[in-house]
């Protein structure tokens, strides 16, 4: 096994009082996709707040390339190569399509080749369409693609990826997953937060279900699959 | 009226705006990006005049031209926006997580340090500018004769304008600006550092301002009192404009400008009072002003949170407050004219301070104009004895009504707003009744207010109008403390902690907080007018800004979660500045020091810092147990 390029161990994290993570632990490697599945409420969105420093946590270990993240605030965290899709979009609406992907423009680290507004609109080539209009005029399965793209334009090793087919047409979603296996091909990491079954299947290397704060299962796509327990316990409503 | 009247007319109205955008446009940059309303914006438009009055002499000396002339406003500006870019780094950067409330007293802390600074290197007195090269002649227009000077602000306005939307449309610091005003935490998380970004925009927002202060010297007298009276007017500008918003900001300023212009002609003493019903009438029909946006301003704590929990009395209090009653009883008898002098202030500041206290930690509601209601009591009472031929007696009674009924007629308006455009509201109320007792000079005796207000015969003896004042202040105190605990102080309070929830149980949010904010100003009209007879005279500094700043600070000083809070702060508060003032030249800047310190350090006041020393030595929480 390769070194992990994100590794947690034991994160809590709470909302002022109300504590909601306790003792999370996962790994991801270079390049692979694992997909953080759980039901509303279940604490895959803290869990990646926690990562970025956007809520209060702590944790016996949290390090992302080989650096403890756990004091560091998000741009710093971001500077070392991991962004993140927020599941609300959080698209500047007053802005432009490219003015928001100027945003998220950062320099590629080490001499490694950078993204550009031509190889992203090559994944999602509804944005092409659109680069003067706001991004209040788009609809939602364009404003995902332009939040994903903004956090692409960071040149990240690994991506935080919020339910991205959440709300989405199917046609939309099939969009989302060519992405997200656009996104492993150039050898981005993907921590996927899901609750579809069927988009995480089609992506992911590997699987963690999180029920209540605390990692209930780990393992391959395909053991989760083959796992009828854990799937009705924690996955279906 | 004819045609060439009315463009020149307007065309002077064109050129107010013009400077008014310059200044304005900053401060609503800053806030749109941090947040935070910057009362010293005022200042740094200061000391950009003071700046330019010593450095355009200087190079005007070396050729008298119009490009050095400009060069050095232009240098006035950049040392201005390096000012701020420190304010920033030095202090805003601490303050970004506190309350609203808090900011806007720390950076008023910021006013109080700079205008002891400017009077130290500047001197009090007034410092005319030198005349722009070239731009000295009038140019006719339709042959009326109109200075060449404010063609040229005018012009200035618009460069800036165009200048500022480049940089905010062209450049990846605009974009980023922008970005930052909707949503700066996800900014963040795209990898920018907010602090070179928020030191950025202070540079800007201040050499803006800055530069609108060097602007104006050839066309006003530069004086100490310019940072307040420029930053209300500006803070009116960006409130119409909606708070953030640049556009905003300019058509507000257009529309400012030509009232002043217009409402000169048609009413010359109340041009101040048209602006400020402007803006509440923008207010009551848009909250958020012309172009602002909701979530600029709502979702946000304008106190602290956690500090609301009042308590009841327990038996340390009551015995603090048994004490403090018998010692006051007991100063008429044992303590000297002057204990008995300090100790009438002490009652009156106390009352006003309780009633403030009542609005901000029992209703929410966050008045940042309270020396209004206090004033216009002190005003009422003033004027009923020196030209209404009243006696002390009904002019004391009739102080906190007339102060409560014009309490009724703000507190509607400001009611209807929450957070931060509720304090700008009051303190634009508060701005107009300091206006208008400033300029109507016959009735009221303009700067140097009236005199000869004294009590009647029976209560001229320090020691019995110390009684009377005991008497009053006491009872109104004791009136409002049970308020508190009534049905109407929880219902007050249900309010304060969830409107919606308040609403939907069957409580009037808008009406009770109405009564509130009436009741609270009738109580600090009574303050003010017992003020008036222990000090003989009345005068505008009783309705100033520095005076509503003096009652928040004897509120934050004793902390809001007490009852006792308030009283103990003005009492502390009045003995330092009644030790210190007359010890040092340097009142406002300790002042202001103390501000900011208290801010930074105990931002939940004395009795709240005590507060959390005792919680400190509670057994901590247990640590939660993940399930299994
Ligand atoms: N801002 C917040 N304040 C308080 N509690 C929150 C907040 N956000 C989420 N929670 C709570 O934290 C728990 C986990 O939420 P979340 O991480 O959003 O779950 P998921 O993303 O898996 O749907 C839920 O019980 C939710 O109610
Ligand atoms: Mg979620």
């Amino acid at each position: 096994m390769t070194e992990a390029l994100l590794s947690i161990r034991n994160l809590s994290a709470a909302y002022g009082m109300a504590e909601v993570l306790f003792g999370v632990s996962l790994d991801a490697r270079r390049g692979e996709v694992v997909a953080l599945m759980g039901r509303n409420g279940a604490g895959k969105t803290t869990t990646l707040k926690a990562i970025i420093g956007m809520v209060e946590a702590s944790a016996e270990a949290l390090s992302f390339a080989g650096e403890d993240i756990r004091r560091l605030p998000s741009y710093r965290i971001a500077r070392l190569g991991l962004g993140y899709v927020p599941e609300e979009r959080r698209i500047f609406t007053d802005l432009t399509v490219q003015e928001n992907l100027e945003v998220g423009r950062r320099p590629a680290r080490d001499g490694r080749k950078a993204w550009t507004l031509e190889k992203l609109y090559a994944i999602f080539p509804n944005l092409a369409e659109m680069e003067g209009r706001r991004a209040s005029a788009m609809s939602g399965g364009e404003q995902q693609m332009l939040t994903i793209a903004r956090t692409l334009m960071g040149n990240p090793d690994m991506v935080l990826l919020d339910e991205p087919s959440e709300g989405l047409a199917p046609v939309i979603v099939e969009q989302m997953a060519e992405a997200v296996i656009a996104m492993k091909a150039t050898g981005i990491a993907v921590l996927l937060c899901e609750q579809n079954l069927h988009f995480a299947a089609a992506v992911s290397d590997r699987a963690y279900v999180i029920e209540k704060g605390a990692i209930r299962f780990s393992g391959t796509m395909a053991e989760l699959e083959a796992n009828d327990e854990v799937r009705e316990a924690y996955l279906t409503v | 009226m004819d045609l060439s009247f009315i463009i020149i007319q307007s065309l002077s109205g064109l050129a107010s705006a013009s400077s008014l955008f310059i200044i304005a446009s900053g401060l609503t940059i800053v806030f749109g990006v941090t947040r935070i309303v910057n009362f010293a914006h005022g200042s740094l438009y200061m000391l950009g005049a003071y700046l330019a009055v010593t450095i355009v002499p200087l190079l005007l000396d070396v050729d008298r031209s119009l490009p050095m002339f400009l060069l050095g406003v232009l240098i006035s500006a950049l040392i201005v926006g390096v000012f701020g870019a420190l304010m920033e780094i030095i202090l805003l950067r601490r303050i970004y997580h506190v309350p609203e409330l808090f900011q806007l007293l720390a950076t008023f802390g910021v006013v109080l340090i700079v205008q002891d600074l400017v009077i130290k290197i500047w001197g009090a007195v007034e410092i005319p500018g030198p005349r722009a090269p070239s731009l000295r002649h009038g140019v006719f227009i339709m042959d009326q004769r109109f200075p060449a000077y404010e063609l040229f602000l005018i012009a200035a306005g618009i460069v800036v304008l165009a200048v500022l939307w480049l940089l905010m449309q062209k450049t990846r610091f605009g974009v980023l600006i922008r970005a930052a005003t909707q949503d700066r935490e996800m900014v963040a998380a795209l990898g920018v550092n907010q602090a070179w970004l928020f030191t950025g925009t202070l540079f800007l927002g201040a050499f803006l301002a800055g530069l609108g202060g060097a602007l104006q010297i050839p066309r006003v007298a530069i004086n100490t009192q310019m940072d307040i009276s420029i930053i209300t007017e500006v803070f009116v500008v960006t409130v119409i404009g909606g708070m953030g918003s640049v556009p905003g900001a300019f058509i507000a300023a257009l529309i400012i400008g030509q009232l002043q212009a217009f409402g000169i002609l048609i009413f010359p003493k109340i041009t101040l009072v048209l602006v400020f019903l402007l803006m509440a009438v923008v207010l009551v029909v848009k909250p958020w002003g012309l172009f602002g946006k909701s979530d600029a301003a709502a979702g946000r704590a304008i106190l602290p949170e956690g500090i609301l929990s009042l308590k009841r009395f327990g038996t340390v209090d009551n015995i603090v407050a048994g004490l403090a009653i018998a010692v006051l009883l007991a100063l008429p008898v044992f303590g000297d004219n002057y204990m008995v002098k300090v100790g009438i202030e002490v009652l009156v500041l106390a009352l006003a301070a309780f009633s403030l206290h009542f609005l901000i930690g029992v209703g929410g509601i966050v008045s940042f104009g309270h020396a209004a209601y206090f004033g216009l009591g002190a005003y009422a009472a003033g004027l009923l004895v020196t030209k209404g031929g009243l006696s002390m007696e009904p002019s004391i009674l009739l102080a906190p009504i007339i102060a409560g009924a014009f309490a009724a007629l703000f507190g509607y308006f400001v009611v209807r707003l929450s957070g931060i455009y509720l304090a700008m509201l009051t303190l634009a109320f508060a701005q107009i009744v300091y206006a208008v007792c400033f300029q109507w000079v016959e009735f009221t005796g303009g700067d140097n207010g009236v005199v000869g207000v004294w009590p009647s015969s029976w209560a001229s003896s320090r020691q019995v109008y110390f009684c009377v004042v005991l008497a009053f202040t006491l009872s109104a105190i004791i009136a409002l403390r049970h308020a508190i605990y009534a049905p109407f102080g929880y219902a007050l309070r249900a309010a304060r902690d969830s409107a919606t929830r308040a609403d939907a149980i069957g409580i009037d949010v808008r009406r009770i907080r109405w009564f509130a904010f009436t009741l609270s100003g009738a109580a600090a009209g009574l303050a003010g007018g017992l003020y008036s007879f222990s000090k003989g005279s009345i005068d505008p500094t009783m309705i100033s800004i520095p005076m509503s700043v003096d009652f928040l600070v004897m509120v934050l000083l004793g902390g809001i979660q007490t009852v006792i809070g308030p009283l103990v702060g003005a009492a502390a508060f009045h003995s330092i500045k009644d030790f210190f003032m007359p010890l040092t030249d340097f009142w406002r800047m300790f002042l202001g020091a103390s501000i900011i310190l208290m801010v930074l350090v105990f931002p939940r006041g004395i009795s709240g810092a005590a507060a959390s020393l005792t919680d400190r030595f509670k057994p901590a929480p247990k640590p939660a147990v993940a399930p299994s």
